[in-house]
């Protein structure tokens, strides 16, 4: 215990001094200048956003990711003292002094600067020398697209550093397997792997495509561990068990926890609650909160209510009516019922309100004590300021002809009896008897006389219909659809019985109480459904691109041009690594197809061991660009170039793990070997030199002519600007 | 069809899988499978039983096949009404008779095996088949029905003959053919004038004659094995031909014969020559075979389909000089443009059409008040522009000038004949797509401003050369602003009078939409040429008829607010469809699957699921476990994974498709589901049988289970069978209904 008295405390290190310097330098190139340009730099103006409404804690919904990417740039915000008050609304705009550039940019910065030290980690974990980790190291450094990616505010570097920390620690836990099983560094490494996917695919979807990749490869890998018979049944269960557990559980709950903290941080409710649910929009603070507060849980007859449609396509709009009547004539020359128009509108309005009433009787109001309205109970629902009741027959509905009219029942017109029953369905019941509840429960409203349902068609009437949404009653109701669904959201108790009453009535507010609390579950998977089905307009962009120009380099991006000089910000990468890239990943490929062809004719090139390393590195390096550029041609969405990188990165590591696969095994003599060095030194300075004369539009920290600039075109679909004088 | 039997081979068990030199191996195999059936039979029995054990196996089948047929073509006539997608099919063979151009999304190959079977049942083509419901009366419609429920019938042979070759037992063979026999889905689909049981009908032929060359494999190059192996071919190019779902059972084959080749390869006592031969043999019959075949059904739909019809708008400027009828054929009009010319510019993306404008202005609030500019996909005078050179206004038609030609690079003017305006852009937002510049009809007379002038270029030509109509592909850049003539195709509001958006695109992407042709060409300075000379190659015409069907399937999208079926509701039989008939007065038909079989279907996917992996790892690790049992599990890997992976291929890759999509797309992926069943059942019991051998009743374990699934499938036909032979009365809630009782889910509806 004291034993510290009796001899000297001693600390060994040992410090790899490549991967200080390695860290060094990549911390220089990424840190350099990081407040320069002080103003919006492209896709900023897109994340700044949100981080504002992070450092407001106001709600939002992003469809483009996961929270966590958003929250880590946030982050920066918090660190740095951002208050959230900058507009975000155009590219190239100053930075107002209290927007802490430097820490907002600060972690991505650091994503990318670690991505350098951990290539040369990854080629040395893969078995390969460490020139060939040095060399993928420094390949990283240069490369210029990464360069202007991690010195903005943007997602992909963070990206990239995660889906490389999966790998690592992936490479590192197989290493352990082989030594020492179940030790603390291997449950590390273990973890550390599960954590890191689940921390790409936080940051934005893209990250599945590396966690599927890291799933197969550990699967495979466990595979051969059940084959292995020197290991006991139990000894193999463990194995699998704790695989199973790091590698999905743990992702899985860290998935929950992102957006767990998103939900609690943000709170207040903002410019997207229209887009959710009732019950969602009344968990947030302000918003639709203030105005349910106190509502009675219960709808009775004689209940005044508003009704929202569920499904809010192509807007969340609510169920309503004015005294305009449909035209005798449509334009297409179809008749009407001339009787009171009923559409969905897609504002507060107090013609919004209808009365439930109950068919047996006539008074409007509630009865104390109120009798609730349950599941399969017939109703009425009369229209609060025209005091006219909801009704469909069979006449065509003016923009869908296949479906009946909705109206409401004009009793002047006899020709037409009023069909104005409805059977209220609750689609979200646990009983049959449930009571039809305020916000909570999702209804349907079936016609008594013709099985018809209320449902929003989507189409918007002309003119005569103030543009406003149809309404039809669906005739063949071809089974479950949110657009026949709606739920209940401003509530409360009428008690007048006279007209003139009721109007003043409707037309003042509700009033105040408690408030109602969604289960965290709920909202998660309410926020996670709508992430993933709200569709943005494919908004046609002038840099966006197809994977196919991705490869050669046919495109770039302008991110930012000086207000006054020609000095400006591209996305541009080093075509030499580029175009070497794709060429060592051919180059695997088919050494790999000549081998593996080979070796099934039993003639064995590479010793066992060695074949091993060279497949475990095309899968995970190949693999990674596959998995992570493949699926765009599947994709609908706009694509840009900054989408390749994370395959990119990847084909950077195998780059040097081919390089030096032909020194070791293709180059027969020393002096080939020494031939071969050469040329990749020659080949490494060329990059180098691009690297260094693509500068100026990495950094955009220097001016250049227009012949210069002029001279750096050197692609016809490169697009640079130029000013004109 | 041939036998079940491939000699004495498909008896009993497993045979070793690659055998090589084919004759000694077989008698080799023989000998085994004859020692061993001499075993289970120590009377000594072997030879007389096997006889009768032919016998009953063709007995077997017969009796499938023709129980098979007896439902297919049961009450094929009723009802005499149009069903469903008959009024397609129907309509499509009905072109084929009378020989008119259509579009359809699918290849021909189907469409033509209907027009076929009509031409020769004596129906004219007459009948306008022009929505569900409409009674055929005296046109005669059972010959083309007949074809479908035929191909269909085939379809439980096959699975029998397939499960039987994969699992070598008879009970699962008989299991598999009850299923199909009995389902209640399969039957309805198979009744109609509809393009499934054609492609079913491939796609089962295309498993049948694979899995039979398989067996074949200790006898390569044999007459049997060659026969097999082209017989893949074909039935793959008939499957493709059909629809282009084939290319999932092509996908299967692919990957059958690579890992088929994998073995070969690495079976190092072959010479690498024989591979070589294996390999030619199967790039010969798998892949050239089909192609030509596949190539062939093309050039006999554009041989029939020589007339105009309602297809043409579809096609481009120069397809459509093929067909007799349309003012392109035989027409003859000037090769190369020249000033003063009146012609009509079509756009190059399908369905986008020609190049208008007409005297109404945009509205006020939308870009500036100037004449529209749309395109609009039929003809019209309004589509008629004259190339003007953009500075001077004098006519070159004047005989006293001289004829001078457009040439690539030119700045032009384009004045509007009609309302003599010239096409003109400037720097307000288009009317629907708002990153664009709007296009407009401006000036009066043809004297407008610079607004007016357009640069125009040929895709990949040199500065300076002619542009010939219909063949060159031309670009209208704006001179001022720098963007590019196009259309967004998106279609314009009614003051527009619903034709499509042209805008002037500042993004200059190669896309078709801003890719135009000149159509029509008047230039009487000009001599006129035929316009046969420009008339596409047949390879031209192949490339644009799958490009057009591609877009055409695209372009198959749900809109929202719509219901559409999903791939998840399919194998849990969530949904029907309507064939015929809403009310209950109406003779209905609903295309719904039996019940009982799909959820068996679904339990025996799961239960495979988990009984496959819980072998192979068992394996993994090394187990022993007796003969009998390692022989079914290789039958329950090898065989139920060549159904499960068809399964897969078959409905998978729906959940990517954007397009609408319909329960009957489930099909082909049931026919594999109820082979998997057949196997996994049949070995279960097998399995169960031998773990409870101390039993006494243990054999019987395995009769009895069959047996019952058997009966409760055939039961469960005679319940569900109004589904599919038509229902008249009152809908299922109603307890006087014949389906009364039945509606075991809200979302059928019946």
């Amino acid at each position: 215990m004291w034993g510290f008295l009796k001899r000297p405390v001693v600390v060994t290190a040992n410090i790899n001094l490549h991967l200080v310097a390695l860290t060094g330098m990549g911390l220089l190139s990424r840190l350099w200048q990081l407040t320069y340009p002080r103003a919006v730099v492209f896709d900023e103006v897109y994340y700044g956003q949100y981080i504002s409404f992070y450092m407001k804690r106001i709600f939002f919904l992003d469809d483009s990711g996961p929270p966590f990417g958003h929250m880590v740039l946030a982050l920066g915000g918090y660190l740095g003292g951002f208050d959230g008050n900058f507009l975000w609304n155009r590219i190239g705009a100053e930075y107002s002094s209290n927007v802490p550039v430097w820490s907002l940019r600060l972690l991505p910065a650091l994503a990318g600067a670690l991505s350098v030290p951990m290539a040369y980690q990854i080629v040395l974990e893969l078995h390969f020398s460490h020139c060939a980790a040095v060399g993928a190291a420094l390949l990283m450094l240069i490369e210029n697209a990464l360069i202007t990616q991690s010195r903005l505010m943007l997602l992909e570097a963070v990206l990239i550093f995660f889906n490389l920390l999966a790998v690592l620690s992936y490479l590192k836990f197989f290493n352990c397997q082989k030594q020492s099983p179940f030790s603390l560094s291997w449950w590390f490494w273990l973890t550390l792997t599960g954590v890191a996917c689940s921390c790409a695919v936080g940051v934005k979807y893209m990250g599945v495509f590396t966690y599927m990749l890291m799933l197969v490869v550990a699967a495979v890998h466990a595979w051969h561990l059940i084959g292995d018979q020197t290991l006991s049944n139990v000894r193999v269960f463990c194995h699998l068990l704790a695989r199973a557990v790091a590698l999905l559980v743990i992702p899985a709950v860290l998935y929950l926890l992102f957006f767990y903290i998103h939900l609690t941080v943000l709170f207040r409710s903002g410019p997207h609650d229209q887009i959710m649910s009732s019950a969602f929009q009344a968990s947030l603070e302000g918003g639709l909160a203030r105005i349910t507060q106190g509502q009675p849980l219960e709808v009775a007859f004689g209940s005044q209510v508003t009704l929202r449609s569920v499904f809010g396509k192509p807007v969340p709009c609510w169920l309503h009516s004015h005294q305009n009547t449909y035209p005798m004539i449509y334009e297409n020359g179809r008749g009407s019922s001339h009787q009171q128009q009923v559409t969905c509108y897609p504002f507060k309005d107090v013609n919004n309100w209808w009365i439930v009433k109950d068919p047996r009787r006539h008074q409007l109001v509630v009865s104390s004590p109120p009798r609730p309205v349950r599941h399969g109970d017939m109703v009425q629902l009369v229209h609060g300021m025209t005091a006219r009741s909801l009704n469909t027959h069979d006449v065509a509905a003016p923009m869908s002809p296949h479906s009946q009219e909705v109206s409401c029942y004009i009793d002047y017109n006899i020709s037409m009896p009023a069909q104005n029953l409805w059977r209220l369905e609750i689609v979200n019941r646990r009983s049959d008897t449930e009571v039809w509840k305020t916000i909570l429960s999702e209804v349907r409203f079936v016609h008594v006389n013709t099985s018809a349902v209320l449902k929003l068609s989507g189409a918007h009437l002309p003119d005569w219909g103030f543009r406003q949404l149809e309404i039809v009653g669906e005739k063949l109701s071809r089974g479950y659809h949110d657009s026949t669904v709606w739920n209940v959201e401003e509530h409360r108790y009428g008690t007048s019985q006279e007209q003139r009453e009721r109007e003043w009535e409707l037309n003042s507010p509700v009033q105040v109480d408690a408030s109602r609390n969604l289960s965290f579950m709920a909202r998660f998977s309410e926020l996670q459904w709508r992430m993933l089905v709200l569709r943005s307009d494919d908004s046609e962009h002038k840099y966006s691109s197809s994977p196919l120009e991705w490869v050669t380099l046919d495109t770039n991006i302008a991110y930012w041009l000086h207000p006054r000089t020609s000095a400006q910000i591209h996305l541009l990468g080093n075509i030499v690594i580029w175009v070497s890239g794709s060429l060592a990943l051919a180059i695997y490929m088919l050494l790999f197809l000549w081998y593996l062809l080979r070796r099934r004719r039993n003639v064995h090139d590479l010793p066992q061991d060695a074949w091993l390393c060279w497949v475990l590195a095309g899968s995970l390096c190949g693999g990674g660009w596959a998995v992570n550029y493949l699926p765009f041609f599947l994709m609908e969405k706009t694509l840009f170039l900054y989408h390749y990188l994370p395959a990119l990165t990847f084909q950077i590591l195998l780059l040097p793990v081919v390089l030096q696969h032909i020194s070791d095994h293709l180059c027969r003599s020393q002096l080939q070997r020494s031939v071969f060095s050469a040329l990749v030194v020659a080949w490494y300075s060329s990059a180098c030199h691009v690297s260094n004369t693509l500068r100026p539009l990495t950094y955009g920290d220097k001016s250049l002519s227009p012949e210069e600039l002029k001279a750096l075109r050197w692609k016809d679909s490169w697009d640079i600007l130029i000013r004109k004088h | 069809m041939p036998p079940a039997t491939g000699g004495g081979l498909a008896e009993s068990e497993l045979r070793p899988r690659r055998g090589r030199c084919g004759p000694q191996a077989s008698r080799a195999a023989g000998r085994d499978v004859a020692a061993r059936a001499a075993a289970r039979n120590p009377k000594g029995l072997a030879w007389g039983s096997r006889r009768f054990e032919t016998a009953s196996r063709w007995a077997l089948l017969a009796l499938v096949t023709l129980l098979s047929f007896a439902t297919r073509f049961h009450r094929l006539d009723e009802p005499p009404h149009i069903c469903w997608d008959e009024t397609h099919f129907g309509k499509m063979g009905s072109y084929y008779i009378n020989r008119t151009f259509f579009f359809d999304v699918h290849p021909p190959l189907g469409k033509m095996l209907i027009g076929l079977a009509g031409y020769l049942s004596g129906y004219d083509g007459t009948f306008l088949f022009q929505k569900p419901g409409d009674k055929y009366e005296h046109h005669s419609y059972m010959g083309m029905r007949g074809l479908c429920a035929f191909l269909g019938s085939w379809l439980v042979p096959f699975a029998y003959l397939t499960v039987l070759d994969l699992s070598k037992s008879l009970s699962a063979a008989l299991l598999t053919a009850a299923l199909l026999t009995f389902d209640t889905g399969c039957l309805t689909l198979s009744q109609y004038i509809l393009l499934d049981p054609i492609l079913m009908f491939f796609i089962m032929a295309a498993m049948l004659s694979m899995v039979k060359y398989n067996s074949c494999v200790d006898r390569p190059f044999s007459a049997l094995w060659w026969f097999w192996l082209s017989l893949t071919g074909v039935s793959l190019a008939g499957a493709l031909g059909v629809k282009f779902v084939g290319l999932f059972i092509i996908l299967q084959v692919g990957l059958n014969t690579i890992a088929d080749l994998w073995y070969l390869f690495g079976d190092l006592s072959l010479s690498l020559v024989t591979v070589g031969k294996h390999v030619t043999a199967r790039v010969l019959c798998l892949i050239v075979l089909p192609l030509a075949l596949y190539t062939a059904t093309f050039a006999v739909h554009f041989m029939v389909l020589s007339k105009s019809g309602p297809g043409d708008g579809f096609f481009s400027s120069a397809f459509q000089a093929r067909l007799s009828g349309n003012n392109l054929h035989n027409a003859s009009i000037p090769e190369h443009l020249a000033y003063g010319s009146e012609i009509t510019v079509k756009n190059l993306q399908m369905a986008i059409g020609y190049l208008h404008s007409h005297r109404h202005l945009y509205p006020e609030g939308i870009g500036a008040r100037q004449q529209q500019v749309t395109t609009y996909l039929h003809k019209d005078y309004n589509n008629l522009w004259i190339i003007k050179k953009h500075n001077t206004n004098s006519d070159p038609l004047d005989p006293s000038f001289p004829v001078e030609f457009v040439r690539h690079g030119d700045i032009i003017r384009l004045e509007h004949k009609e309302t003599s305006r010239n096409l003109h852009s400037h720097y307000h937002e288009a009317p629907l797509t708002r990153k664009h510049y709007q296009v407009t009809g401006y000036g009066i007379n043809g004297t407008g401003d610079s607004n007016d002038f357009w640069r125009i270029e040929v895709v990949n030509r040199k500065f300076g050369n002619r542009i010939k109509v219909l063949r060159s592909r031309i670009r209208l850049i704006h001179l001022v602003t720098g963007c590019v003539l196009g259309s967004s195709g998106k279609v314009l509001p009614r003051w527009g009078w619903e034709q499509l958006e042209v805008t002037c695109t500042p993004y200059l992407k190669e896309t078709l939409n801003s890719l135009w042709n000149v159509e029509d060409h008047i230039n009487p300075k000009l001599p006129n040429i035929s316009l046969n000379v420009l008339q596409p190659s047949f390879p031209e015409i192949l490339l644009e008829s799958h490009m057009v069907m591609i877009w055409g399937n695209n372009g198959l999208k749900p809109k929202d607010n719509e219901f559409t079926s999903k791939p998840w509701h399919w194998p849990i039989n969530y949904q029907g469809l309507r064939f015929s008939g809403v009310n209950d007065t109406d003779f209905r038909v609903y295309l719904l699957g039996n019940p009982v079989v799909w959820w068996l279907n679904l339990l025996s996917i799961v239960l495979y699921l988990l009984s496959g992996s819980i072998i192979a790892v068992a394996m993994q690790r090394g187990t022993r476990v007796p003969a009998e049992v390692a022989g079914l599990s290789q039958v329950l890997l090898r065989g139920g994974g060549q159904v499960l992976l068809g399964w897969m291929l078959h409905y998978f890759p729906f959940f990517l498709m954007g397009r609408v999509l319909y329960f009957h797309h489930y099909f082909p992926a049931m026919l594999f589901s109820s082979m998997l069943t057949g196997i996994l059942w049949d070995t279960l019991l097998r399995l169960c049988a031998w773990g409870l051998a101390s039993w006494p009743l243990a054999r019987g374990i395995h009769m009895v289970g069959i047996l019952s699934l058997l009966l409760g499938t055939a039961y469960s036909f005679y319940l569900f069978h109004p589904l599919a032979y038509g229902m008249v009365g009152p809908l299922a809630q109603d307890p006087q209904s014949p389906m009364a009782g039945l509606r075991w889910l809200d979302s059928w509806e019946f």
